[in-house]
């Protein structure tokens, strides 16, 4: 436990030296600051709660710059300590592999939920200064952060798992911006065209949502944008007639399983490595 | 429990190529081992079978009694203390924190490690970026994380390669001090000449196979090589000089008023009565005892040759 620990401290500490943590903290900072500053404006008169407004832009955001961050954090988990030569003196120390990897894990979890919650908070305290909000909407905001957590440490979980199953470090990146592209830009598409396609021969509403939920980015966005009904009045996702047909705890399920099994399929493939 | 390490028959193979083949060899507490060999002979092999990182293809390792690789693995290591070669660390961190990192890893105290880095003379360092230093100053963090809770065993990978004299020496000082202590140790170099006086044996890596094991002194008897004797002598006396010095030495070079000569080593004494016997005709003369370079060529000369008899066989 104490190694895990150690692991976690020392990823943490790098992330904080090396400037990972300002840099990312002030990158979703800024754009939340612009999103709610912009956002609020055009509010006023439609009645809507200004911070459920400036939740919903931020799920949107978070969906493209989470991910993105999060396998840039993780590619090299592995990959590149093998590569500077520091991999092999680690497995030489009495841990067991999954505690090198699960600790990593943990300490890019840190560095991500560090820089969400700052950054994001930053934007909802500006807000709460320039005007009040609903209870109800901070709740939303909560669920946000929670969230975006969860989803980056899903991306985290499959940027390990690149980072373990390759030799080198160049390799692992092409394979983050890979997964990156897969489930946030082209996963959406695909399924939009194959609905076009398809004419609702094949894929019925039950092959959707199990199609939706093999996909982090779009169990995030379900979580976020329709597992609310305010939110859904905001952005239109859930259709009349079937408000948030997938229950939020089911999205949430999707979201924890989607951080469990490439960590656990990370730490399979990293026990059978040979160094 | 005497035997602190103990390969039996240990094979191991990445692919098609054998890194190490059939080597059988014990370390025996507090003794202090060289493992010689070229670049590419299997000694990295050797330490990461030894610290459990990889399955042997063949054979067993043991370890303290245990399996380094299996269940108890973590337990080995914690007695166990391990440089790689050209060791490296995490830059931006500074000296002290990352050796109290390790310390963690390990389990020990963090009380030590201002004595520790003190003794690898590093204390001045210890608040700057690993990134600032030079490659022997990260040598000696790396020897420094390596002493760290006062290992039984101690893995030495190069530890002295890119190093200049003054660490080098430093280095081997650290040796001593660990052998004085009663702690195994395992250093692979290809620096045989200067780990002679700091080891008890030397084991011979060359591409996977154990060539020779035992104390040097005890090699060199064996491979009994000659002694090379350099003659400066009076022009055109060279046959008469051979004549003289009487005895059957080979011949290596001649020239009308030198001769290079390789001589049986146990025929030192009667080498240098003959060449007192020479008087004026003799005007200098150099007596080459075999270096350990030498040594290490003909031992691994001597398998190779044995190599290609067998492939040659039917």
């Amino acid at each position: 436990m104490n190694a895990l620990l150690a692991v976690a401290g020392q990823e943490l500490r790098a992330g904080l030296r090396n400037r990972w943590v300002v840099a990312t903290t002030l990158l979703l900072a800024a754009l939340a600051l612009s999103l709610t500053l912009l956002g609020s404006a055009p509010t006023g008169t439609l009645g809507a709660d200004p911070l459920a407004v400036v939740v919903v832009s931020l799920a949107s955001l978070s969906i493209f710059l989470v991910p993105l961050i999060a396998l840039l954090l993780s590619f090299d988990s592995v990959v590149g300590e093998a590569e500077r030569g520091t991999l092999l003196l680690l497995l030489a120390y009495p841990l067991a592999r999954w505690q090198i990897l699960v600790g990593k894990f943990l300490g890019q979890t840190a560095i991500l939920a560090l820089a969400i919650a700052l950054g994001y908070g930053i934007a909802a305290v500006a807000l709460r200064l320039l005007d009040g909000s609903d209870v109800e909407a901070w709740g939303a905001f909560g669920r946000l952060l929670l969230s975006s957590v969860a989803l980056g440490a899903a991306f985290l979980a499959l940027g390990s798992l690149a980072s373990v199953i390759v030799r080198e470090r160049a390799t692992a990146a092409g394979l983050a911006v890979a997964l990156w592209l897969l489930f946030v830009l082209i996963y959406d598409s695909a399924l939009i065209g194959l609905l076009v396609l398809d004419q609702g021969r094949i894929l019925t509403a039950g092959v959707l949502d199990a199609l939706l939920l093999a996909n982090p980015a779009d169990a995030y966005r379900l979580l976020n944008l329709a597992g609310d009904q305010a939110m859904a009045q905001l952005t239109g996702l859930a259709g009349p007639g079937e408000p948030a047909r997938l229950p939020p705890a089911l999205l949430s399920g999707a979201l924890a399983a989607w951080v469990l099994l490439p960590l656990g399929a990370a730490v399979a493939a990293f026990a059978r490595k040979q160094p | 429990m005497t035997e602190v390490v103990a390969l039996d028959r240990l094979s191991k193979r990445y692919g098609a190529i054998a890194a190490l083949s059939d080597v059988s060899l014990t370390l025996r507490a507090g003794e202090s081992v060289a493992l010689v060999g070229h670049n590419g002979a299997g000694k990295t092999t050797f330490m990461k079978q030894v610290l459990g990182l990889i399955r042997p293809s063949g054979g067993s390792v043991r370890v303290f009694g245990e399996d380094p690789a299996g269940r108890r693995g973590v337990a080995v290591r914690r007695r166990l203390g391990f440089l790689p070669e050209s060791v490296a660390f995490h830059n931006a961190m500074t000296g002290a924190e990352l050796l109290s990192f390790y310390a963690r890893l390990k389990g020990c105290g963090r009380a030590d490690n201002a004595a520790l880095l003190e003794r690898v003379g590093l204390a001045e360092a210890a608040q700057r970026r690993v990134g600032t230093y030079s490659k022997g100053m990260r040598q000696r963090l790396g020897l420094a994380q390596a002493l760290l809770g006062d290992p039984k065993l101690l893995l030495l990978d190069e530890p002295t390669s890119g190093l200049d004299p003054d660490s080098r020496a430093q280095v081997y000082e650290i040796i001593d001090a660990l052998r004085r202590r009663g702690a195994t140790v395992l250093v692979s170099t290809h620096a045989l000449a200067e780990i002679e006086r700091h080891v008890d044996r030397v084991a011979l890596l060359d591409q996977g196979r154990l060539v020779a094991a035992g104390p040097l002194s005890a090699l060199r008897a064996e491979a009994a090589l000659p002694l090379i004797v350099r003659l400066s002598v009076e022009t055109c006396t060279t046959a008469a000089v051979l004549e003289r010095i009487g005895l059957d030495a080979e011949v290596l070079e001649r020239a009308s008023d030198a001769l290079v000569l390789a001589v049986d080593p146990a025929d030192k004494l009667a080498l240098i009565e003959g060449l007192g016997r020479l008087g004026g005709r003799l005007r200098d003369v150099e007596i080459e005892a075999p270096g350990l370079d030498a040594l290490y060529r003909h031992l691994v000369g001597r398998l190779s040759d044995d190599g290609r008899d067998q492939e040659t066989q039917p």
